[in-house]
């Protein structure tokens, strides 16, 4: 079977991928043959890298992630890089240097971010599964946006070698596909050991979904039913909890107090670690050349100036100051007691329910252009950052729609019971499909 | 309250450059941001402290890695086997 190749020449009229590729070689194994996109900050061998940055137009990796490696070992056949946010920083995907990505579902919207090309090439037909990654809401926000699952799996299932660094602490590769089985398939694949990466944990995953809720907990937090919610997509997600509950699970009025300070946690965070990790790009050893007759600074300067995207050099920017002389201590450190507190909060809930649930976004998808203020576009991630924050695994499943446009709930689980969310969304699908 | 001053010497810090044309821009969207991170200093409880956790490290032994060439292809100026880059002084 070795060498087999498929011909993937797919009609990409929602700029889903940034690359495809035309003879796609696969191998035996469990996903022999299969389709799969991945989305462009995850290093693959030969195949041009871009993270949706034209700091890294050309980069050609000569190396593959481990999640990449194990795909190619399980016979998947890797057919392109999918659109981004530039470095993963959005919640759209109008922040990729060659063009937005659009909503299969109705092509004026955003298909969501940052992984928008991910979701629309599933969405949109063009392949069955696709790798994400997820910082604060990167593979359940698009899932939701464009009517597909995304997986965020607990932090350390899923090794980082081979992604391209944005914000470490709160970070994973995820599976996203157009049913459950298929992102519980994936995420067979892709979870395990890696010594490559420091922060991985052995437990792989072996499981098959079972869509049993009887006597299932789930904790409903008000926060996510309340302000800057819009009550359509509120009522879409109770109905769905409802039909939960015609299952055997019960259900537990619950409360996340810490949330009202996790999005400033998460964006202070995210942003100083962005200042570090993005230092590595200089022009010097990938990327646009610098002039190597200008000194140091100034040929440094000149390439991030033009290289990199405006979203990118503002995360940059604010991250530096956050972590500048004399304000450490107002942002950095007490972002981390936040981030403390989302733990704690989730881990008292966690002993009282089995799973929470609520919507994966506040909002149906944006029209495209609509959200222009940054901190506007920063509030619509309220309801994903919690989970990075404290790494525990969530996942988001189609629930009905509001003005034709996909809903998505959200099913967030203990820390390594990736399987127990993947059985809730399962379970629920079962049911309205 | 940042000022375009402060702004511009963040921009210098990080290296990432700032023209006149964007520096307005810029300082008014980090004082709405920095506003809304001021919250933060409402928060109350202790620093996360690592519970078990221990530091993930291997001997300092040479192992199989990427070749020469392979790491030397994406640099744009390269010179007999090295990556040439700005002068620093």
């Amino acid at each position: 079977m070795e060498g087999h190749e498929i011909c993937y020449e797919p009609d990409d009229r929602y700029n889903a991928f940034l690359t495809t590729c035309k003879k796609a070689t696969y191998g035996p194994g469990k996903l022999t043959g299969v389709a799969v996109a991945i989305k462009d900050n995850i290093s693959t061998r030969g195949i041009e890298t871009t993270c949706a940055s034209k700091i890294l137009k050309g980069y050609i990796p000569p190396y593959d992630a481990h999640v990449v490696e194990l795909l190619r070992q399980s016979g998947a056949a890797i057919v392109g890089k999918t659109n981004m946010d530039e470095f993963g920083m959005g919640t759209t995907t109008e922040n990729s240097a060659f063009g937005p990505t659009l909503n299969p579902c109705d092509t004026a919207r955003v298909p969501g971010g940052s992984s928008g090309g991910s979701a629309a090439a599933i969405a949109g037909g063009m392949v069955r599964m696709a790798l994400g990654t997820d910082t604060g809401g990167s593979i359940r926000c698009p899932a939701a946006f464009c009517g597909i699952v995304g997986l965020k799996p607990t932090y350390g299932r899923v090794s980082r070698y081979g992604l391209i660094a944005y914000a470490n602490s709160l970070e994973q590769i995820g599976p996203m596909g157009r049913s459950v089985t298929d992102v519980s398939t994936l995420m067979g694949v892709i979870a395990g050991y890696d010594r490559r990466d420091s922060t991985s944990y052995n437990k792989p995953y072996t499981h098959t979904p079972c869509a049993d809720v009887k006597g299932l907990k789930v904790g409903i937090p008000g926060e996510y039913f309340g302000t800057g919610v819009d009550p359509k997509v509120a009522t879409v997600v109770n109905t769905a909890i409802g039909r939960l509950e015609e299952l055997g699970a019960t259900t537990v009025p619950c409360s996340i107090p810490s949330m009202e300070y996790a999005l400033a946690a998460y964006y202070v965070t995210c942003t100083c670690e962005a200042s570090s990790n993005l230092a590595r790009f200089d022009g010097v050893r990938y990327g646009p050349a610098a002039d190597s007759k200008k000194s140091w600074h100034d040929a440094y300067r000149e390439v991030r100036r033009a290289a990199f995207g405006t979203e990118v050099r503002r995360r940059i920017m604010l991250g530096t100051f956050a972590l500048s002389s004399g304000y450490y201590g107002k942002y950095y450190a007490k972002a981390q007691v936040a981030r403390e507190n989302v733990k704690k909060d989730f881990a008292r809930l966690f002993s009282e329910v089995d799973v929470i649930a609520g919507p994966t976004m506040p909002t149906v998808a944006f029209k495209l252009g609509e959200k222009s203020d940054p901190l506007s576009m920063y509030l619509s991630d309220i309801l994903t950052v919690p989970v990075n924050l404290a790494g525990i695994p969530a996942i988001s499943v189609p629930c009905g729609k509001v003005e034709g446009m996909p809903v998505g709930l959200q099913i967030m689980g203990r820390p390594f019971e990736d399987e127990r969310v993947i059985d809730v969304a399962y379970a629920y699908e079962q049911v309205v499909t | 309250m940042v000022t375009e001053h402060e702004v511009t010497h963040i921009a210098e810090l990080a290296d990432v450059g700032i023209n006149t044309a964007e520096l307005g821009t810029f300082t008014h969207q980090f004082n709405a941001i920095l506003e809304y991170f001021d919250m933060l200093d409402q928060v109350r409880g202790e620093q996360a402290f690592t519970r078990d956790l221990c530091n993930v490290l291997r001997e300092d032994v040479v192992e199989p890695s990427l070749s020469q060439e392979d790491v030397l292809r994406n640099a744009a100026h390269t010179e007999d086997g090295f990556i040439k880059a700005p002068r620093v002084m």
